[in-house]
């Protein structure tokens, strides 16, 4: 048995994929010296040509890594700070989504793009807090958010390996988790929740970090209460796993949802969507999420006043069970 | 390449546009296109410098490069006609015509974005040891896009065997590169160290020439260059200009650059009986390239998101 952190799970999986496919190439900033935590140690191992640092120039080097995939390699580009993605939503969205569409099947796109620490990390403010996965799912992008290292890194080799463009979050609030792990790591495939509690009362979403918040509340409130929730981690946002929504949904009949997204047009505004579709609900279900059009402040008490807490999402399984 | 293989080719892109300006007037060409004609001797200039396995990047206003490069006439006809039968089964239309085994990664609908996409081609071809040349196209417009500006950087600190085509017809849509862009392309790119010319696009010998030096150089791993091309648009930036009615340019400077017409200075090195059978064979190619497009079925509504994934059966992607 190791105990094994998230980070380390992630640094885990771009060594397996690295040493099994030639093709697949390691680019970003500082990458080299793993300023970020998961690309540590891998340019001594596979060398600078295989883990490529690049000036910082977000947005050549995002398209740089189509043009390469059009020629058969395999690019992971590393974004130390969620907020880039919006410089390079062009690069990503307009140009390496779209082709394969655009020319008709004639090309693919297989570029991951991870983001290890997206969400607040305390402390960094307006700029380097967003946890901008909805955008993503918003527009087709496969949208992956793994809440446990096992799960970060049998997802991020799933990623790697599709076809197509995939963005992988990593949250900070996640990254120092640490598990037990006593089996083989194993790729994980996308499009698969993961329920982690099963429960009959109350459906309760979680996405990423969130979902330890999650099991927290589960165990208060199961003692406190008597009222059994169900986690369901849905893993990848996008393709969103219905039928593992739709069978907890049957059992349980209430939902609420945890996201670090922002409320309006935010995940959780998707779910509760899906969830009044299948007409499986016998409560009006709750959203726990940043409010409309956050911007994270600096002072950590406001910093916590806009992320979706422990005491909300208890109120919120309170009030769908009443 | 002979000056009639270069005439051969320039007559075709304006045969080609001559016929969809046509068709995009009596509404088979929906959305309108970018009109090439007057800039074809850059197009074909380069690509005749290009070796068919070397690749390309290339704009809006593309059907110009793709024709050069290759691409079937008749195909890029039913992809205009959003036919099954296009280069992109009808899913990609004028600004998006792309024909990967020919080499052309694609026309693109955003000003500069293809530039990064060749240097990335460009840099994943040396990896695997190949001497291919990826050509990027791009207008004047693009000299002020950032993404272009750190390609620059990006390609000459590594050296990628890219050639930069700035196509310079004097206007980004409707703003004149005078009163947009600072200093000229060639000073730009000098300022990353990148080897630069500027070259007069209105002549398809000149092009062709220059281009060949540029290719030598990035094929030989000297690094990256820039081609320069002073040019002209003889026609609107879109067909939309034509409703209305817009006036940036004064009919005299059209006047005066159309009196350079590529095709005029070509042909007029060509024989009178070379230059109308060279004109009959394309006019009779065209008008097979317009019966293929126009007998290619439209695409099947119920398979409006196909290949939008590499595997959509697995994707089950839901409407």
């Amino acid at each position: 048995m190791s105990k094994l952190s998230y980070t380390k799970a992630m640094n885990r999986a771009l060594v397996d994929e690295l040493a099994a496919d030639p093709d697949v190439c390691v680019i970003g900033e500082d990458v080299g010296a793993g300023l970020a935590g998961p690309t540590l140690g891998l340019v001594e191992r596979f060398g600078a040509d295989r883990v490529v640092d690049v000036p910082l120039s977000e947005q050549a080097f995002t398209s740089l890594a189509l043009g390469a995939a059009l020629r058969g390699m395999r690019p992971v580009l590393e974004f130390q700070i969620p907020s880039l993605l919006f410089l390079v939503f062009e690069q990503i969205v307009d140009q390496a989504h779209k082709i394969s569409l655009m020319t008709g099947g004639q090309a693919h796109a297989p570029i991951t793009y991870v983001v290890p620490g997206s969400g607040s990390r305390e402390g960094w403010a307006g700029q380097h807090s967003d946890h901008p996965y909805s955008l993503f799912a918003h527009v087709g992008i496969k949208t992956v958010v793994p809440a446990t290292p096992s799960d970060a890194y049998g997802l991020l080799r799933s990623a790697i390996r599709d076809d197509d463009p995939t963005v992988v979050f990593a949250p900070a609030a996640a990254m120092g988790i640490r598990e037990d792990v006593t089996w083989q790591l194993a790729p994980i495939p996308l499009g698969r929740a993961r329920i982690h509690r099963e429960g009959g009362d109350v459906t309760v979403v979680a996405v990423g970090h969130l979902v330890h918040d999650a099991l927290a509340v589960a165990d208060e409130v199961a003692a406190q209460d008597g009222i059994e929730i169900e986690v369901l981690d849905p893993r990848t946002l996008y393709p969103f796993d219905h039928a593992a929504l739709e069978s907890s949904l049957a059992k349980t009949g209430r939902l609420v949802v945890i996201d670090d997204s922002n409320r309006s047009c935010g995940f959780g505004a998707e779910i509760l969507a899906l969830a009044a579709e299948t007409g499986l609900l016998r409560a009006a279900p709750r959203r726990v999420s940043r409010p409309d059009g956050a911007v994270l402040p600096f002072a950590i008490e406001l910093d916590r006043a806009l992320q979706p807490s422990r005491d909300r999402l208890r109120q919120a399984v309170r009030n769908v069970t009443a | 390449m002979t000056i009639a293989d270069l005439y051969r080719s320039m007559r075709l892109i304006r045969g080609f546009e001559e016929l969809v300006l046509d068709l995009v007037k009596h509404g088979e060409v929906v959305g309108g296109t970018h009109s090439y004609i007057g800039q074809e001797a850059v197009a074909v200039g380069v690509c005749a410098a290009l070796r068919p396995d070397d690749l390309i990047t290339s704009t809006h206003r593309g059907h110009g490069h793709v024709l050069a490069k290759g691409a079937e006439p008749r195909r890029v006809l039913a992809e205009l006609l959003g036919r099954r039968d296009g280069l992109n089964r009808g899913r990609g239309g004028s600004m998006h015509a792309a024909d990967l085994g020919k080499g052309i990664l694609g026309a693109n609908g955003i000003v500069g974005a293809g530039a990064p996409i060749a240097a990335g081609a460009a840099w994943a071809e040396r990896r695997s040891g190949s001497d291919r040349v990826a050509v990027t196209f791009f207008g004047d417009g693009a000299l002020n896009q950032g993404v272009v500006l750190e390609t620059l950087n990006l390609a000459a600190i590594w050296r990628l065997p890219v050639l930069f085509v700035c196509e310079n017809n004097g206007y980004a849509t409707t703003l004149p590169a005078r009163t947009a862009v600072a200093g000229s392309a060639v000073s730009r790119a000098e300022a990353f160290g990148i080897h630069a010319e500027s070259v007069d696009g209105m002549s398809v010998e000149a092009v062709h020439e220059a281009a060949s030096g540029c290719v030598a150089h990035a094929r030989s791993g000297e690094g990256p260059a820039l081609l320069e091309c002073r040019t002209y648009r003889f026609e609107g930036h879109h067909t939309i200009e034509r409703r209305f009615r817009l006036s940036y340019r004064t009919p005299e400077e059209v006047e005066q650059w159309r009196a350079r017409d590529p095709l005029l200075t070509a042909g007029a090195e060509l024989s009178d009986e070379e230059r109308e059978r060279v004109d009959a064979e394309v006019e009779a190619e065209l008008a097979e390239a317009l019966a293929f497009a126009q007998a290619s079925p439209p695409p099947d509504p119920a398979d409006a998101s196909r290949y939008l994934y590499a595997d959509q059966a697995a994707f089950g992607a839901t409407s």
